[in-house]
């Protein structure tokens, strides 16, 4: 049987392939939050959950793990940012229910899983909400919105992802607009916050698990595995040449 | 009109099955709403931007969701979260903005929605209903529930003469009829220019239209006013929203579209803040020369410089 450190092991490899076929960068982004894509994909969520990725820059992190679910073919991944694809740089919506809405402009996507969370709720409709934001999308003003929201409403049916890479577009989030102690900041506003290594499989189940809903904070690292990418801030950005992909892959082996 | 749009949304509400959120107004208006929906009534509180992506996910569980504000809080604001999170994904949410064009008046600039539908037509999945009467808003609610994307609803203050009888609902309704100049309006501005001009005798006696529809379409319009724009000389557009983008421009361009000869085109549009002083609705109407009194005014030019 396949562990999932296994999968994640195949999905990064695959994510690296596509990346540098499709000669496009968000690698950096994509490697913090695969764990934690493919852990909840693969170990938390059931049928009637859903899962929203306010941070849609890390598209391709999804596509590679609804690959591995059997859900993308491997076909479609060679289209990532084609022509006439829908695995374009960030995700839009219409063709796949594990991908309800567009995102890619960020602050929108908790406010969508808010209200879809809160939609269950009031319709008495079974299934929980997950959705994955970055850490430096804690910038928008639309995400406290949200927050507050999320936090009157109680939403004990919706849980909050951060992926903690402290990087941002251009520059450390400290350095850029600082939100740190960013768990102590979201605690302020009475629910429970809790934090876990997000490139650890079992540590974000058992923070799930202990925490059945709120907030997880995943301590992540850009570019996690990679060890020319880890914490480098221009691989938000950058895609891989032949050596360096050829690096990574090794490094993966 | 908010007398109307809870009384059309208690309505409908019976038969189907809605969520109404307020961005935190809607006092000595919404409470009978509150009462009717129980939980499914949401103050959102003064998050518009949350709150019409909140709206949007809602509609996953089934659910359609009425969305009010004060009309810039409504579009202005959240214009990304409507664009994106309703219309890209096409959800079925329903934007009531209160308030159109200069209808808050004094209260100032920040609470004027002179581009609304304009700005909102450039979006895809998205139909706007601009309410000319009181008794317009039931059938555009029932209308709007029917359509299953995003729909905004822009209110305002009704000013039918109180003798005249309405026909039924139709996007497109004559109101008078004349053989004088064509008058084609956007809004219940419409109201005030009825009973004035049913007291000019009937060869000088414009003939008056109002849509309140968007976008438009050709087949949508009654044969009569095909008939008359096909062989008119000229025709005045009248809206309180800005040229770019209005009423006029899209009826213009449709008709260009389709071949119509248009020798001379009138419009008359919001202009803003002319003197950069503030005042009610009638105000800043007749800053703009949208006014009963302006129009006519230039009416008669036009008429005199076309007999001449």
């Amino acid at each position: 049987m396949t562990t999932i450190e296994q999968k994640i092991h195949a999905a990064k490899k695959r994510l690296l392939e596509m990346h540098f076929h499709s000669k496009v960068g968000h690698i950096g982004g994509n490697l913090s939050c695969l764990d934690a894509l493919m852990t909840l994909h693969h170990e938390v969520m059931r049928p009637e959950d859903t899962f929203i990725l306010s941070k849609g820059h890390s598209a391709g992190a999804l596509y590679i793990t609804l690959w591995s679910l059997g859900k993308i073919k491997d076909n479609d991944l060679k289209t990532f940012h084609g022509e006439n694809t829908w695995l374009s740089g960030h995700p839009v919506p219409g063709w796949m229910p594990e991908i309800p809405v567009a995102t890619g402009s960020l602050g929108h996507g908790l406010s969508v899983a808010v209200g879809i969370a809160l939609g269950r709720q009031l319709t008495q409709t079974p299934g929980h909400v997950y959705c994955l934001t970055s850490d430096g999308e804690w910038q928008e003003g639309s995400m406290w919105e949200a927050l507050i929201f999320y936090a009157h409403r109680q939403l004990s049916n919706m849980t909050i992802l951060v992926d903690c890479n402290r990087l941002q577009g251009f520059g450390n989030t400290t350095d850029t607009a600082s939100m740190a102690d960013l768990a102590k900041k979201l605690a302020a506003f009475n629910v429970p916050v809790t934090e876990a290594n997000g490139q650890n499989p079992k540590a974000i189940v058992e923070a799930i698990k202990q925490q059945k809903h709120g907030i997880i904070v995943l301590n992540t690292t850009k570019g996690a595995g990679i060890s020319f990418m880890e914490n480098k801030m221009e691989w938000h950005y950058l895609p891989l040449n032949e050596q360096q992909f050829h690096q990574a892959m090794a490094e993966l082996t | 009109m908010r007398k109307e749009i809870a009384n059309a949304i208690i309505e409908l509400s019976k038969q189907q099955n809605i969520a109404f959120l307020t961005g935190d107004l809607g006092f000595m208006a919404l409470e009978p709403i509150r009462e009717a929906l129980g939980n499914k009534f949401i103050n959102a509180g003064v998050s518009e931007q949350n709150m019409i992506s909140v709206a949007a996910g809602l509609t996953f569980s089934g659910l359609q969701a009425w969305v009010y504000s004060i009309a810039p809080f409504c579009y202005a604001r959240p214009f990304e979260q409507i664009r994106n999170d309703a219309c890209f994904n096409k959800r079925p949410i329903k934007l009531i903005a209160n308030g159109g064009g200069y209808g808050y008046g004094v209260m100032g600039a920040t609470h004027h929605a002179l581009e609304d539908y304009g700005i909102l037509s450039t979006l895809p999945n998205m139909q706007c209903f601009i309410p000319a009467f009181a008794a317009d808003v039931n059938p555009i609610v029932n209308k709007m529930a029917k359509i299953p994307h995003p729909c905004y609803l822009r209110l305002g203050r009704c000013e039918k003469p109180a003798n005249f009888t309405l026909e039924k609902y139709h996007p497109w309704r004559r109101l008078v009829q004349g053989h004088g100049p064509l008058l084609i309006f956007m809004g219940p501005l419409v109201g005030s220019f009825i009973e004035p001009s049913l007291q000019i005798e009937e060869k000088n006696r414009p003939e008056i239209w109002v849509a309140t529809e968007l976008p438009l379409s050709l087949e949508s319009i009654p044969t009569p006013l095909l008939k008359k724009l096909a062989d008119a000389r000229n025709f005045y557009v009248i809206e309180e929203h800005v040229a770019t983008g209005g009423f006029g421009q899209q009826l213009l361009w449709l008709l260009l579209k389709n071949d119509f000869h248009i020798p001379r085109f009138f419009h008359g549009f919001a202009k803003g803040y002319i003197s950069g002083k503030y005042g009610s609705q009638q105000f800043h109407r007749k800053e703009s020369g949208i006014d009963l009194h302006s129009i006519f005014q230039s009416l008669n030019l036009t008429l005199t410089e076309l007999s001449s």
